[in-house]
């Protein structure tokens, strides 16, 4: 089980977390100016990388907080935890 | 079964060796097979038996051969019993106790003359690949196979009637754990500990040592001083008889614990900072024509019997010796006044060729072709390293020529090796580099402590972790020593004692093309039986490797996965701890006896025994219904018309002050997600539900749009299901019934109109609201009353309406009314994709509003008319009430569902909700429901959802 950082609460299991799928993935200011193709994009295409992953999490059984996350999904590390809103963090 | 008395005593015990775990002082009896024997507290079922001259403790699983002593430990093959009501306990490992009752397995009539020892001759039958040959075709005859082959399997027998045992379950954080009790294990543990760590220290056997437990004096007081090292560190909690089973991600542990007092076992999941694996080595059998022999025996096993518990393994042995632990097994047979007949020097070239023997080794066939008659046959070849944890943890051992056994190859961080796992030397290196692991391993954690607590200033500031580390210095290298490649002599002999699988086996595995060891491995399910590789693994990988010309090093290994150690479904479920909710007005439900409905984690009451009584109450006087469970969500802040209008599909931004909406929410694929009323109570407040079972969901969503989307929306959310207890008075007579209890709230319809919210005082109660909405159809009204006066409210309607009938109604009288009014449940008459419009929303969603979450999906689905819908059905039989799931059928295709029915105690007749295929929603139309017993029947679309007063007049009353 993996033990995810919470920006508010520290490690805690991961069974106190939802997760959110991928990060920075915004709700399109205005959808109806989407083609088809660019909408499906937004509601059913995910990257799937081999390494760091900008992801949401929320600490559903804890802070109820959303917060973003970069996870190596190899190691199944996480890499840093940033606020929603904030830019994905340099990994080195 | 009466026991009857041994026929002998403890003939082969020996004299008191200054090793022993047993007490003399403290003699018992048990029984085996009926007999009772004599025993000593300390002994193993099998130490005791052996001690009395049983050497036969089981039959195999194929082939029903009488089995014996190979390693006297848990991983024995040959060891495992019945006791009691317990199947498959290790014999060699579990300690007896007065007045066990102990009996073998896989034997039948007895443990001496095994008529299923035919098998022996029928054998080559039993071939490799034999289950994926049996099990092809004609597959009607597969469960004759099974009845014919469970006969002859080994497993115990499981009492369906035993008690049930008490399991529980802890979490626990150390800093570091040590997996391994040894002088490895010890040491490391110590010296983390004094580093400042928290420490949990898991060994496997009932008391920490490992292989110095039955070593020389030397070693003897080695380990005295280790365990006083123990006992005096701060900070290391030690657990025997218990065992590291799995390393997860995270250094997330389970760690089974049976050595509590009234606890058959604890499932300890430890969230390790640092993982110390330190388990020593497991020394592996040697292959050749009759190993499975009774009283063929490994070095550490006779070494065990000798100087743990005391007994004389055998009369007149052969040793074939290639390490000192052999030559030490010796030493040990000669101080027990066994005859060493001879001894077989390993390291110098061919071995040993045979033993041969009925039910027990009578004769050892050396390679130089002399012939020994003996009754113990003593084989010391080699080591394998238990790499499992290290496989858990990613790490791929690599084989090497030089020790002949795998060696830990890339460890992530918090993960380290001590002990033999990490090579070899004297004990005093061993325990040093052991030392410098405990040391790292501490300061590893320490490391963890202090990145974990970073970023979160008021959890560094109180709980620093453990203190600085010294200076980081390199781990010691620990040298690897010369160790003769001895697995197998010739090509026959047992490679995997539990499964039965011989190398004969193997090799022909290979040559029907099986040359992976994985495939090999689930072709003849070696290394699959209850010893799980242990002892059999490297052995399987060198026999292929020589069947396939390849080296081992070539031919790798299988991965080890949890669990490490059988463990019990009990241990997994644990104590029962799962809390569940109740209203405020639960003690009330339980004295009327009502009936308990589990829907998620709450607790309430489906009926008062009567449903159909309690719908007919509704519809004619008045009924009061719990539903506290609906979810709850106090809105306040300007900006709540915008969240609203985002979350749901249709309009809020004109919602009066006093006014309620009901609402639909869809997802962004357009998926109906949750319904509910929200209400305005003030400018800017607002009470929103959602379903019982939606409401964790729908607090998710909404906080995934306030924080992530729109984080500038000036909007707080509280939820308040709990804060406030809820009753539904539903019926004709429900005005009437409050109007005798709200004190400040004209109820007139005029005043208090259908979709209204009024806030005020219910029963002297201050601070309640109240909306009239119509789940039921009939004139009602939802009080929402702070909770701590709850089942007073609930009382008070009762006792005041005693006059007009009034009843309370459960979960499945609200079913039937809901059902016959016609209304949908989120996930009962919907499923995971059901767009709006195929529920009938179609009124509700607003396409001209800007945004909404779902909107894109729905105006692509308003342009189509290919979907499924929901549509009242009435079966044209109304005595019928097809059950809910029972497929709508067209031709040979499946063209629907039946998602809601129930009888309908208004109408007299059956009534339900569906699915159908678009061809099929015309009113009027009849469709096919099959039911599950694969009877039809036809039913009827109705025009409307509603089976009941479909103009709703009743409700706005
Ligand atoms: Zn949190």
């Amino acid at each position: 089980m993996l033990s995810v950082p919470c920006p508010w609460c520290g490690p805690r299991d991961e069974t106190e977390f939802s997760y959110g799928g991928q990060a920075h993935v915004a709700h399109p200011a205005e959808p109806d100016a989407l083609s088809d193709h660019e909408w499906s994009d937004y509601l059913f295409v995910r990257d799937n990388p081999r390494g760091p992953f900008a992801e949401r999490w929320c600490h559903s059984a804890g802070c109820r907080r959303w917060f973003n996350a970069v996870r190596d999904t190899v190691t199944h590390s996480f890499l840093a935890v940033y606020r929603i809103g904030d830019p994905v963090p340099e990994i080195s | 079964m009466t026991a009857v008395s041994a026929r002998t005593g403890m003939t082969l015990r020996l004299e008191p060796q200054p090793g022993e775990v047993i007490d003399r002082n403290r003699p018992l009896e048990f029984t085996w097979n009926g007999q009772r024997f004599p025993a000593y507290h300390g002994d193993t079922i099998v130490s005791a038996l052996a001690a009395c001259g049983e050497r036969i403790f089981s039959r195999s699983f194929k082939y029903h051969r009488p089995r014996g002593l190979l390693s006297a430990s848990f991983l024995d093959p040959g060891c495992t019993v019945q006791v009691g009501d317990e199947p498959n306990v290790r014999g060699a490992h579990r300690r007896v106790e007065p007045g066990m009752v102990v009996s073998a397995q896989n034997v039948w009539p007895s443990l001496r003359y095994d008529v299923k020892s035919v098998n022996q001759v029928v054998g080559r039958f039993l071939t490799a690949g034999f289950y994926y040959k049996t099990f092809i075709k004609p597959q009607r005859l597969w469960p004759a196979y099974e009845r014919v082959l469970r006969r002859f399997s080994s497993g115990g027998v499981v009492a369906k009637d035993s008690a049930h045992g008490y399991y529980d379950k802890r979490y626990a954080h150390p800093d570091v754990v040590v997996a391994g009790g040894g002088p490895a294990g010890m040491a490391a543990a110590v010296a983390a500990a004094e580093a400042g760590a928290a420490v949990l220290l898991v060994e496997e056997e009932y008391e920490l040592g490992g292989h110095l437990r039955w070593g020389d004096a030397g070693q003897l007081e080695a380990l005295r001083e280790l365990r006083a090292a123990v006992a005096a560190a701060p900070g290391v909690e030690v657990m025997t008889n218990s065992v590291v089973n799995g390393r997860y991600d995270g250094n997330w542990l389970g760690i089974v614990q049976r050595n509590l007092p009234h606890v058959v076992e604890r499932l300890v999941k430890a969230r390790a900072k640092t993982l110390v694996v330190a388990p020593g080595l497991i020394e592996r059998p040697y292959v050749f024509e009759g190993n499975d022999l009774p009283g063929v025996m490994l070095s550490t096993g006779v070494r065990r019997l000798v100087n743990l518990h005391a007994v004389k393994p055998g009369q007149r042995a052969v040793v074939l010796s290639a390490n000192p632990e052999g030559d030490a097994a010796i030493d040990d047979l000669a101080r027990a006044g066994v005859e060493v007949a001879k001894v077989v020097d390993g390291r110098r070239g061919p071995t040993i060729q045979r033993a041969t023997g009925s039910r027990g080794v009578q004769a050892v066939e050396c390679a130089d072709g002399t012939v020994v008659d003996c009754d113990l046959l003593v084989t010391a070849v080699g080591w394998t390293a238990p790499t499992a944890l290290l496989n858990m943890a990613g790490d791929r051992p690599v084989y090497s020529e030089r020790a002949a056994r795998f060696l830990p190859s890339l460890l992530p961080d918090d993960v380290l090796v001590a002990g033999g796992i990490a090579g070899d030397g004297p004990l005093e290196q061993l325990t040093e580099h052991a030392r410098a692991v405990g040391r790292e391993a501490a300061g590893r954690a320490a490391e963890t402590a202090r990145s974990l607590c970073a970023g979160i200033p008021q959890i560094a500031e109180r709980r620093a972790g453990p203190p600085d580390p010294e200076p980081a210095v390199a781990l010691p290298e620990l040298p690897v020593e010369d160790h003769p490649a001895l697995f197998f002599s010739g090509t026959r002999g047992f490679v995997d004692f539990s499964e039965d699988v011989t190398a004969k086996d193997l090799i022909a595995a290979a040559e029907e093309g099986y040359d992976s060891i994985e495939l090999v491995k689930r072709y003849t399910t070696v290394t699959m039986g209850p010893s799980q590789g242990k002892l059999e693994t490297v052995n399987a990988v060198a026999v292929l490797a020589a069947a396939t010309g390849r080296t081992i090093a070539e031919t790798g290994t299988t991965v080890w996965r949890p669990p490490y150690a059988p463990i019990t479904l009990g241990a997994l479920a644990g104590r029962i701890f799962e809390p569940v909710r109740h209203s405020p007005m639960q003690p009330w439900h339980e004295a009327a006896g009502a009936t308990p409905l589990v829907a998620g984690a709450w607790i309430r009451p489906d009926s008062y025994g009567d449903p159909a009584g309690e719908v007919r109450a509704v519809r004619s006087g008045v009924g009061i219904i719990d539903v506290t469970p609906l979810g709850k969500f106090d809105l306040r802040g300007p900006d709540v018309p915008e969240l609203l209008n985002q979350l749901y599909v249709n309009k809020w931004s004109r919602l009066d002050v006093g006014s309620v909406r009901y609402g639909v929410m869809c997802a962004e694929d357009g998926v109906v997600l949750d319904d509910g009323v929200t209400g305005r109570l003030a400018e800017d407040r607002y009470i929103l539900t959602a379903t019982s079972s939606g409401a964790a969901t729908v607090q998710e969503w909404i906080e995934s749009w306030l924080q992530t989307e729109r984080p500038d929306w000036r909007i707080h959310v509280t939820p308040v299901t709990t804060a406030y207890a809820s009753i539904n008075v539903a019926g004709p007579r429900s005005r009437e019934l409050l109007g005798r209890l709200v004190e400040d709230v004209d109820l007139a319809n005029e005043a208090f109109p259908y979709m209204r919210v009024r806030v005020g005082r219910i029963a002297g109660v201050d601070g309640c609201f109240m909306w009239r909405i119509g789940f039921t159809g009939e004139l009602s009204y939802e009080l929402h009353v702070p909770a701590s006066h709850g089942l007073r409210v609930w009382e008070a309607l009762l006792e005041r309406g005693a006059d007009l009938g009034v009843r309370p109604f459960g979960v499945e009288a609200q079913r039937i009314l809901r059902l016959e009014k016609g209304h949908f449940i989120v996930g009962q008459d919907t499923d995971g994709l059901t767009q709006a419009y195929g529920a009938g929303l179609g009124w509700a969603v607003k396409l001209d509003k800007p945004d909404f979450a779902g909107r894109t999906e729905l105006v692509w689905q308003s342009r189509r008319d290919d979907y499924f819908r929901l549509v009242g059905l009435q079966p044209v039989d109304g005595s019928v009430v097809p059950p809910e799931a029972s497929q709508i059928v067209l031709g040979r295709g499946i063209a629907g569902r039946i998602t809601s029915s129930r009888m309908s105690p208004t109408l007299g007749r059956s009534i339900c909700l569906g699915f159908v295929a678009p061809s099929l929603t015309g009113p009027g139309t009849q469709v096919t429901v099959r039911l599950p017993d694969g009877g039809e029947v036809a039913a009827t679309v109705m025009p409307q959802h509603a089976h009941f007063d479909p103009e709703g007049t009743r409700q706005r009353g």
